[in-house]
């Protein structure tokens, strides 16, 4: 939000200021308070495993959840991130069971098969120009129907992998978990992108105006169908990630789990109208979440509330968004900013 | 205007009225019939009928509030698991002792205040209908699960499960068919035929515009979603009702082919443009396709990717239409030129607004 930038004196829109444009710092905070509620009602909460054992779990999502940030920077949505990730994921683990590919072209051909369906939403959207909800609610129904075509009835069990392979997610280098590190290196080269370098900064131009970015010389398409093409990357790493991490896997992989890729973006402050929030914020909010589904597990709470409160969590985010926008908008206009 | 432009354009409006969405769309459905009958000789048995209409009803049945939604600009992801949450919320109360007779609309009023939130965020909160029913979405189901939990419920009365299981007695023609033809064309006068449908349109047109011609904008977005809330939930009663079962999971990936539906009837994914009888001729198109490919043994697997080319091709081909179409406009436009070419008649501003359409 550009107009966030201009100095208010309302004591009350200043806190409402601080709190919209510190949504990472706010989500951490909000973390803290409830982490202190559940280590009282679950001591075993606060232990360093099952810290790790939610981070290793929240990175998978946040993986996906930093590619689908690029594309709703762009004022698009990518509704088919489950199924490539399903897809991968599939794909991957037959290939590793029948000793087609080793771990590293794994690796390599989970980005790739990722990179290849995130431009077939790319070409759709941006060259075909079909609006991104009905290509990716296709794709979504196409990719799975992929899936279900080469996994059949079959699956792949965990004994099928390659011995260790499965234990990549529980490795640790200097006593953090990889996937962890693999998060935190996506987050970082990502930011540096948007941050740094030109077509990062078009992404939001895109996203904030696409007219005046049009008449900027901006090249949107290319831009658009970039930003497809990385979800689809970041999605087919996920895919890899979900092989690790749960070793068995069949055709309906990852299933509803686009739900929480939008509300871990949506509740880390990416606007849902384009043009701004950050990967970093993405990420958090996909801890934000692996968090809540952690504390509802610890507390006793039954795991069908989960669907219910992802559903809750993205309403509230933008809810509160909005009030904060709008906040902004009658401070500025009120003090002749505007 | 020349007589000779003045011809040239009546032709190109009948042309044009000749390849209205619609009729492309009947065509296929014949073409779709002759070949399911060439495929297997069940395929045109009365049996058969009711058997490929029966299962599609509850996703027919949304995709008729569905269209004005999609005509006011807006769309509602939400139904799916709207459906399911009735559906969980039906057998919860039936398992508790409840009389249908109360369950239902205490059901229907469930459908009315899911839909009001929708509404509410919508048309008063200014968030954008993707992310906000992609948020119920997840909510509804989430409640549904809450409710009903894994198990399911499933001693219903007879005289309920005939409704969406059975036919009219003496016909082959199932009572959910009924039911949606029904709601077809209750809506379907209100849409074309009302003070409600034109002020819809225009929203769907121009929202800003219907605001300052006393359009109730906010009013009528909020109606529309209560409306698809109420008919989701009503599905979700009729689902229930043809599986003579209530489960949480009800309903679950309807949305996009309800959407399907939706698009391949005409409607504009963008607004302001659709019709309810173009929805009820693509339920009864892609119930007859469904059933071909059925016929022909292909797996349902093969359907869902059949499922997902086609909603991403009916948006394609009307775009690619137009294209062609002012594409043709301008040549023939510009063979004319000559003739044409009166001082005055052609601003130079004209051409960039070709562009433009």
């Amino acid at each position: 939000m550009a107009d966030a930038a201009t100095p208010v004196r309302t004591g009350r829109r200043n806190w409402l200021l601080a709190v919209g444009r510190q949504r990472e710092l706010s989500l951490l905070a909000i973390m803290f308070v409830l982490g202190g509620i559940v280590s009282l009602m679950a001591p075993q909460f606060l232990s360093v495993d099952n810290f790790s054992q939610v981070a290793v779990l929240a990175s998978i999502t946040a993986v996906a959840a930093i590619g689908e940030a690029l594309v709703i920077i762009t004022r698009g949505i990518d509704l088919s991130v489950e199924a490539t990730i399903g897809l991968v994921a599939y794909a991957v683990a037959r290939s590793l069971e029948l000793h087609l590919v080793d771990p590293l072209g794994a690796l390599a051909m989970g980005l790739a098969i990722g990179l290849g369906l995130g431009m077939v939403n790319g070409f759709i959207i941006a060259v075909l120009k079909v609006p991104a909800i009905v290509a990716t609610l296709g794709t979504l129904s196409i990719f799975r129907g992929i899936d279900y075509v080469i996994a059949g009835p079959d699956q792949v069990p965990l004994a099928g992998l390659p011995p260790g392979f499965a234990h990549i997610a529980r490795t640790d280098f200097l006593g953090i978990p990889v996937f962890v590190l693999a998060t935190v290196g996506v987050v970082v080269v990502g930011s540096l992108l948007l941050r740094s370098t030109r077509f990062g900064r078009q992404i939001y131009a895109v996203g904030s105006n696409p007219e005046a970015a049009a008449i900027l010389g901006i090249p949107s398409r290319r831009v658009v169908f970039t930003a497809y093409a990385l979800c689809g990357a970041l999605a087919g790493l996920a895919g890899v990630m979900w092989v690790i991490e749960f070793g068995t896997i069949n055709g309906t992989a990852a299933t509803g789990v686009t739900l929480a890729v939008v509300a871990a973006v949506v509740v880390g402050g990416v606007n849902t109208l384009g043009g701004s929030g950050t990967l970093a914020g993405a990420a958090i909010g996909a801890l934000f979440l692996g968090f809540i589904a952690n504390a509802l597990i610890l507390v006793g709470l039954s795991q069908f509330w989960l669907q219910a409160i992802y559903g809750l969590v993205i309403l509230l985010a933008i809810s509160s968004d909005q009030i904060i926008r709008r906040g902004v908008q009658r401070a500025n206009t009120r003090s002749g900013t505007r | 205007m020349t007589a000779t432009a003045r011809g040239r354009d009546s032709v190109a409006t009948l042309l044009r009225g000749l390849v209205r969405w619609e009729t492309l769309l009947l065509l296929a459905l014949l073409a779709l019939i002759v070949m399911g009958n060439a495929l297997s000789p069940y395929f045109l048995t009365p049996k058969n009928f009711s058997n490929l209409v029966a299962a599609l009803m509850e996703v027919a049945i949304m995709a008729v509030p569905m269209t004005m939604v999609i005509i006011l600009g807006e769309i509602d992801l939400s139904v799916e698991s709207m459906a399911g949450l009735s559906s969980a919320a039906l057998g919860f109360m039936w398992a508790a002792g409840v009389p249908l007779e109360v369950a239902i609309p205490v059901v229907l009023l469930i459908g009315a205040a899911g839909g009001l939130l929708n509404g509410l965020l919508v048309a008063r909160g200014g968030l954008p209908s993707l992310v906000v029913t992609l948020g119920t979405l997840a909510l509804f189901r989430g409640m549904a699960l809450i409710v009903l939990g894994p198990r399911g419920v499933s001693n219903f009365p007879e005289a309920f499960t005939q409704l969406g299981f059975g036919d009219v007695p003496g016909t082959v023609v199932p009572w959910s068919f009924v039911i949606f033809l029904g709601i077809a064309l209750i809506l379907g006068v209100v849409l074309h035929g009302t003070w409600i449908g034109r002020q819809i349109f225009s929203i769907g047109r121009n929202a800003g515009t219907a605001r300052y011609s006393g359009v109730r904008v906010t009013r009528l977005r909020t109606g529309m979603f209560v409306l698809s809330g109420i008919v989701a939930a009503f599905a979700g009663v009729v689902l229930t009702s043809r599986l003579s079962s209530a489960r949480a999971d009800a309903g679950a990936g309807m949305t996009i082919t309800v959407v399907t539906v939706v698009l391949l009837g005409g409607a504009n994914i963008f607004g302001g443009s659709g019709t309810i009888p173009g929805t009820v001729l693509a339920v009864l198109t892609i119930a007859v396709m469904q059933n071909a490919l059925r016929l022909a043994s292909v797996s349902v697997e093969v359907q869902s990717i059949a499922l997902g080319l086609l909603l991403i091709l009916s948006v394609l081909i009307p775009t690619f239409a137009h294209q062609a179409r002012t594409v043709v406009d301008r040549v023939q436009r510009s063979r004319h030129q000559p003739a044409d070419a009166i001082a005055g008649e052609h601003p130079p501003g004209t051409g960039t607004e070709e562009e433009l359409s």
